[in-house]
């Protein structure tokens, strides 16, 4: 018999997945329980959904979840982890969710310095809804609200979250990773692993951004989609630790 | 013998929601209750409690969400135009079906209106206020002292029903000073094995508002509906002021069943057989007392501090059979005792049913 050596998590569920093929959000899922599952904090952990293709997140977390209103995760965090400290508190959110309509939530969570971890995914678009421009999407990108793709005239340039969020004073921990080689993969676990290790060891608010590919919405096969990550939004938002606890 | 204190409105409710067991607040400034706030940023860290100054209503009531879901005693209290706010909180708390405590200090409106007393919002919190079809309790106290009861009674229906409960007051009853006492009970905090506390040694717990299915979601609602009939059988409030053999009958709430009621003793010194129906529960509306007078009454006068809302709720209840007049100032302006008494002498007619 061989060595099993990949095998589900705990922190997930036996859960058939309703995403897209190639969509990033499963790995994205996956690498979070991983997380949890390594920390052993999982019966601790109290997850919060958001609104938009990962609404569902309660399906697939083998912890306990809330579903939050839109873009309100980070309020809702707060709520729970003020009620319970000692927890292990995540939002999972799109960029529809935390940078255009959860914006005020996500700043004001992080100079609170509340004690939850962030996961932001970062696919340029609105999934959920069909394709229409987000935030962050990329000047020129076409979407079903930009069909001759975002005019900077009109829409101006993306949000850059993850620098914004590092101009914040108060200690926290931010990253932005992405999913498009199994090397990037690696280096994105590292960083939600410190991200959960900063809540855990009480040094602040973190916050990972995933540059992720949705390749239904941008209508590329999946293994394009990857490489349309590398290739137009890395440019844009440049990889790596924003910003890094001190006592870390 | 209970110790008295003379308080604020404001003030004995934020004391009382302590006492109650509530040791989360989530706020936002705004006139007229910013007391509530302030009273809690004190002395919720006394108890162990935590106060949280959100960056907004919207957040404020989303964290109330949190709270509530993981299992606290928790309040958040604003005026007017912040409550419009959180009317999708609201809605995501009926939804999730989620125990909290909301007060609305009213103020006038709309927009940004003005910052002097108004019950205008009565249409909003009694209709549920955000969208789809839910109600909150809504409760409407008219003393100091009536305040802290019904701050006890908040936290224990909404505990009790898994709902949202309201309590509407306005800048008058926040500001004003009375004696009042705290209820000398221990608090009783029921188990709630529902909330997101962490799975060990349990399935999973999730708080939602979500049901994609339409048959799951009428099978929601009527589930609520339930509730809420249920919560109408039980939980309708209201005074009977000087109703034993009147025939013509004040309807006012809060504030103006203050003014209400020195009119209805003024009246019967002149010989009007006046009285007061008081409701202390807004939703439930406290329709079962009517029938109990309905026979005799030749007149309803319902007295509000807006352009007339609860004159709808007051006609429901009558359905036809008499007829219902209103009198109100709206604005922030109170009305005043000798023109509600004025108006009172002239409905004090004896051809209402000829
Ligand atoms: C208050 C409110 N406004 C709008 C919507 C509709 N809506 C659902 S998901 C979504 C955006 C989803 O995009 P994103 O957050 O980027 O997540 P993705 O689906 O791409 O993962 C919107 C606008 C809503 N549910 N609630
Ligand atoms: S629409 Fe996009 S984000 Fe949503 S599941 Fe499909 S690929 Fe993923």
């Amino acid at each position: 018999m061989g060595k099993l050596v990949f095998k589900r998590p705990e922190s997930l569920q036996k859960t058939p997945t309703h995403y897209c093929p190639g969509c990033s959000h499963g790995i994205i899922h996956r690498l979070v329980a991983e997380v949890i599952d390594e920390l052993g904090v999982r019966e601790k952990t109290i997850g919060i959904a958001p609104v938009g293709c990962a609404v569902f997140a309660y399906n697939y977390f083998n912890c306990d979840m809330q579903e939050a209103a839109h873009g309100r995760g980070p309020a809702v965090a707060t709520g729970v982890k003020r009620v319970l400290p000692r927890a292990t508190v995540f939002t999972y959110q799109g960029d529809g969710d935390l940078a255009s309509i959860g914006l005020a939530e996500v700043i004001h969570a992080a100079m609170r310095g509340e004690k939850i971890t962030v996961i932001f995914v970062n696919n340029a678009i609105y999934g959920m809804t069909g394709g229409q421009m987000a935030p962050t999407t990329l000047v020129n990108q076409k979407t079903t609200t930009t069909p001759t793709g975002r005019l900077e005239e009109y829409f101006g340039k993306p949000l850059k979250i993850a620098e914004m969020l590092s101009t914040v004073e108060t200690p926290s921990y931010i990253a932005r990773v992405s999913v498009f080689t199994p090397k990037e993969i690696l280096r994105a676990k590292k960083a939600v692993k410190k991200a959960f290790e900063t809540q855990e060891k009480g040094l602040g608010f973190s916050l990972v951004e995933f540059l992720a590919a949705c390749p239904t919405n941008w209508n590329l096969p999946p293994v394009e989609a990857l490489k349309w990550i590398e290739k137009n939004m890395v440019p844009y938002y440049p990889l790596g630790e924003f910003k890094v606890p001190e006592k870390f | 013998m209970p110790e008295k204190f003379l308080m604020k409105g404001n003030e004995a409710l934020a004391e009382a929601a302590i006492r109650a067991g509530c040791r989360y607040f989530f706020g936002y400034p705004i006139t007229p209750q910013n007391e509530i706030p302030e009273y809690m940023a004190k002395h919720l860290p006394e108890v162990g409690g935590v106060y949280v100054q959100a960056e907004s209503e919207v957040a404020a009531i989303n964290m109330v969400y949190g709270a509530a879901g993981a299992g606290a005693r928790v309040m958040t209290s604003s005026s007017s135009p912040g409550i419009s706010l959180k009317q999708e909180g609201i809605s995501y708390l009926a939804g999730a079906e989620l125990p909290c405590v909301i007060v609305n200090m009213v103020r006038g409106g709309p927009g940004l209106g003005g910052i002097q007393p108004a019950q205008s919002d009565y249409f909003q919190v009694t209709r549920g206020g955000g969208h789809g079809d839910y109600r909150l309790i809504v409760l409407g106290p008219d003393s100091v002292q009536e305040i802290v009861d019904i701050t006890f009674l908040s936290f224990e229906l909404a505990d009790k029903y898994r709902i949202p409960v309201l309590i509407l007051g306005d800048g008058l009853l926040g500001q004003m000073m009375e004696p009042v006492e705290f209820p000398d009970i221990s608090v009783e905090k029921p188990a709630k094995p529902w909330a997101t506390t962490g799975m060990k040694d349990r399935p999973q717990n999730i708080i939602k508002s979500l049901h994609l299915d339409p048959l799951e979601l009428e099978r929601h609602n009527l589930k609520l509906q339930k509730k809420y009939s249920e919560i109408s059988d039980n939980e309708q409030r209201m005074e009977l002021f000087m109703c034993e053999d009147a025939d013509l009958f004040i309807v006012a709430y809060g504030t103006t069943a203050r003014i209400a009621k020195s009119v209805v003793v003024r009246a019967r010194e002149e010989g009007i057989a006046a009285g007061l129906i008081r409701p202390i529960s807004l939703w439930p509306f406290p329709n079962k007392a009517f029938e109990k007078i309905i026979d005799r009454a030749k007149v309803f006068l319902t007295l509000e501090m807006s352009c007339g809302q609860m004159i709808e709720d007051v006609k429901l209840t009558v359905n036809g059979r008499v007829p219902v007049v209103f009198y109100g100032r709206t604005g922030g302006i109170v009305p005043k005792f000798r023109d509600v008494l004025e108006k009172l002498r002239q409905l004090d007619r004896s051809d209402w049913h000829g």
